[in-house]
């Protein structure tokens, strides 16, 4: 055992040698190996190491200065305070260069970082985002087995952008004014905060009746689902008959929530859960698209002044008169709910 | 001879590394040179010693020239390299100043108009941006805004023209003219701004950065034909 303990340990003695020349040139200068951490880089990457960098500087600098100041220390008693400062001057506008440096440095840093997060939530093509419009206007029939939903965000973020182009469209055509606010302020925040808001009123519905789906697949499921919203309002902000506005929301929203509705139903276990979430999600669909017909068209003058009496709220709508236009609208207006009525 | 034995005795230990041998009897020697660019001496030249008139007489010809790329749109990288948002703070100022005052009661809209003029240019550009980011584009954050900002030339043109049109009367035929010329303003700014964007994504998602664009235009074409001065 020991003779061949030492015999090995001869032999290893010989390419130890061999070894420790090679592990020479990883380290030392003067060789083709690149030693990635003491690379002068000023990417956010190594930020780290302009620390460690920087306290060596400091270290030498302080070094350099104990030398010279001992140096200088005995020549002339004078110059000691001079050089002391200078050191110490120099010491504090260095570290503050550093510390802007890092914190520039880091916001960028975090700034890419964010947007490569979203990155593989638009890895889409464009074939797969109409197959995916047109489905989300078609039931599914399987309702025992999961269904997929993409969890892609490209689509839904279009969706709702193309909602707020149409909403403007239809406040202008009917020439509603906000007082205490912006047309765009107003559509913007409608359009997003039903996306953003619903989703996650939805997700945590969802967490609480144990239904399988994430955050993203929510955002993507609802967001899709605005296709049909999109479509009933660029019809009905144009051709201005009720009737005609209630059977689009019956049959386009209806569609839609079907829709939704099954693939919830699909990824849920339970008839109580399963009846929560559908609700839930049927009622807010429906009731949006209800909302957004109604309060971003043309009101009759007669309603509003009924409904609010004289104290008027901040936040109001009222109806402008151009003469041309208007009396043909209120007319077609007034007469469709006659009919309805 | 020292290598094959260095090698024999390694082998016992490495078995996986016998082929390899490590000679330390050759040196490697020879020379890298990294070029080093000879400077010219337009590099030493302090650009703070100029008069001012030249100073803003490069920037103004860069402007002028960038609009030239606008008006005629080739593909060319002159706007892309060389960006600045100059042009479009121009642009977006005076269609915002141009925009102004449209609605009815200017004593409760007239604010408002400015800033959402400005701020949906702004907010749209840089959505665009980082649409078309995350979609795989080279390009740069600035070089798009930059080229988004530029191609509103168009736009702004279109709203002088609707503005001179308003002041003759506001009629059926004026509408017309208007949409005609808006929308062909439309047209051209998205064609514009397409012909310069497009290239820097993957091919077969062309259609996917260019409908954010064409939203973005139809916006403010909208904005530019429902203006009524009061």
């Amino acid at each position: 055992m020991a003779a061949p303990g030492a015999a090995g340990g001869g032999r290893s003695g010989a390419p130890a040698a061999e070894w420790g020349g090679f592990e020479d040139n990883m380290q030392g200068g003067g060789s083709a190996v690149i030693d990635m951490e003491n690379m002068d880089d000023t990417s956010g990457s190594s930020f780290e190491d302009m620390g460690e960098m920087h306290q060596r500087m400091k270290e030498e600098e302080e070094e350099a200065e104990g030398e010279a100041g001992a140096g200088e220390e005995e020549e002339d008693g004078e110059f000691l305070g001079m050089k002391g400062l200078r050191g110490q001057l120099g010491r504090q506008v260095a570290d503050q260069m550093w510390q802007v440096g890092k914190r520039q440095a880091s916001r960028a840093f975090s700034l890419y970082a964010n947007i490569d997060i979203l990155r593989p939530y638009f890895d889409v093509e464009p074939v797969q985002v109409r197959a995916r419009l047109l489905e989300s206007m078609i039931p599914v029939k399987m309702i025992n087995f999961p269904q997929k939903i993409a969890g892609e965000l490209y689509g839904p973020l279009m969706l709702v952008f193309t909602l707020v182009a149409i909403l403007l469209h239809g406040m202008k055509t009917s020439d509603t004014i906000i007082r205490e606010g912006t047309l765009m302020g107003t559509a913007i925040g409608t359009c997003f905060g039903y996306w953003l808001g619903v989703s996650s009123f939805m997700y945590f519905l969802a967490y609480l009746c144990n239904a399988q789906i994430t955050m993203v697949q929510m955002l993507s499921l609802l967001g899709y689902g605005l296709f049909g919203h999109c479509i009933t309002l660029f019809v009905t902000y144009n051709i201005h008959f009720h009737s005609l506005f209630y059977i689009f929301w019956l049959v386009v929203g209806g569609l839609s929530t079907l829709r939704m509705v099954a693939v919830l139903v699909s990824r849920t276990v339970g008839h109580t859960q399963r009846l929560i979430l559908c609700g839930t999600l049927a009622a807010l669909h429906m009731l949006f698209l209800l909302y957004l017909h109604f309060a971003y068209h043309k009101v009759v003058e007669g309603i509003l002044d009924t409904l609010e009496g004289p104290n008027m709220p901040p936040f109001q709508r009222v109806a402008r008169d151009i003469p041309a236009v208007s009396n043909a609208v209120l007319n077609t207006t007034a007469k469709a709910i006659a009919l309805t009525l | 001879m020292a290598a094959a034995e260095g090698s024999g005795a390694g082998g016992s230990l490495f078995p996986g590394l016998a082929d390899v041998s490590i000679s330390q009897d050759i040196p490697v020697e020879g020379e890298i040179t990294v070029p080093v660019g000879s400077h010219s001496p337009d590099e030493d030249y302090s650009t703070l010693d100029e008069p001012v008139k030249d100073t803003i007489m490069r920037d103004l010809k860069a402007v002028g020239k960038k609009f030239v790329h606008v008006m005629y749109p080739r593909k060319s990288s002159a706007l892309l390299r060389d960006w600045d948002l100059w042009g479009p703070l121009v642009l977006c100022v005076s269609l915002a100043l141009m925009l102004q005052g449209g609605s009815a009661d200017s004593k409760d809209d007239g604010g408002p108009q400015f800033a959402e003029v400005f701020v949906i240019i702004w907010f749209g550009a840089v959505v665009i941006t980082l649409n078309s980011k995350l979609l795989g584009g080279t390009i740069s954050f600035f070089q798009s805004l930059c080229v988004l900002g530029y191609c509103v030339m168009p736009l702004t043109v279109a709203m002088l023209v609707c503005r001179l049109v308003l002041l003759a009367g506001a009629g059926t035929i004026s509408f017309i003219i208007r949409l005609i010329v808006v929308g062909a303003m439309f047209a051209w700014s998205t064609l514009a701004s397409t012909a310069f964007l497009a290239d820097s994504q993957p091919p077969n998602r062309k259609a996917l950065v260019v409908y954010p664009i064409f939203l973005f235009y139809f916006v403010i074409s909208w904005m530019i034909l429902t203006f009524t001065p009061q």
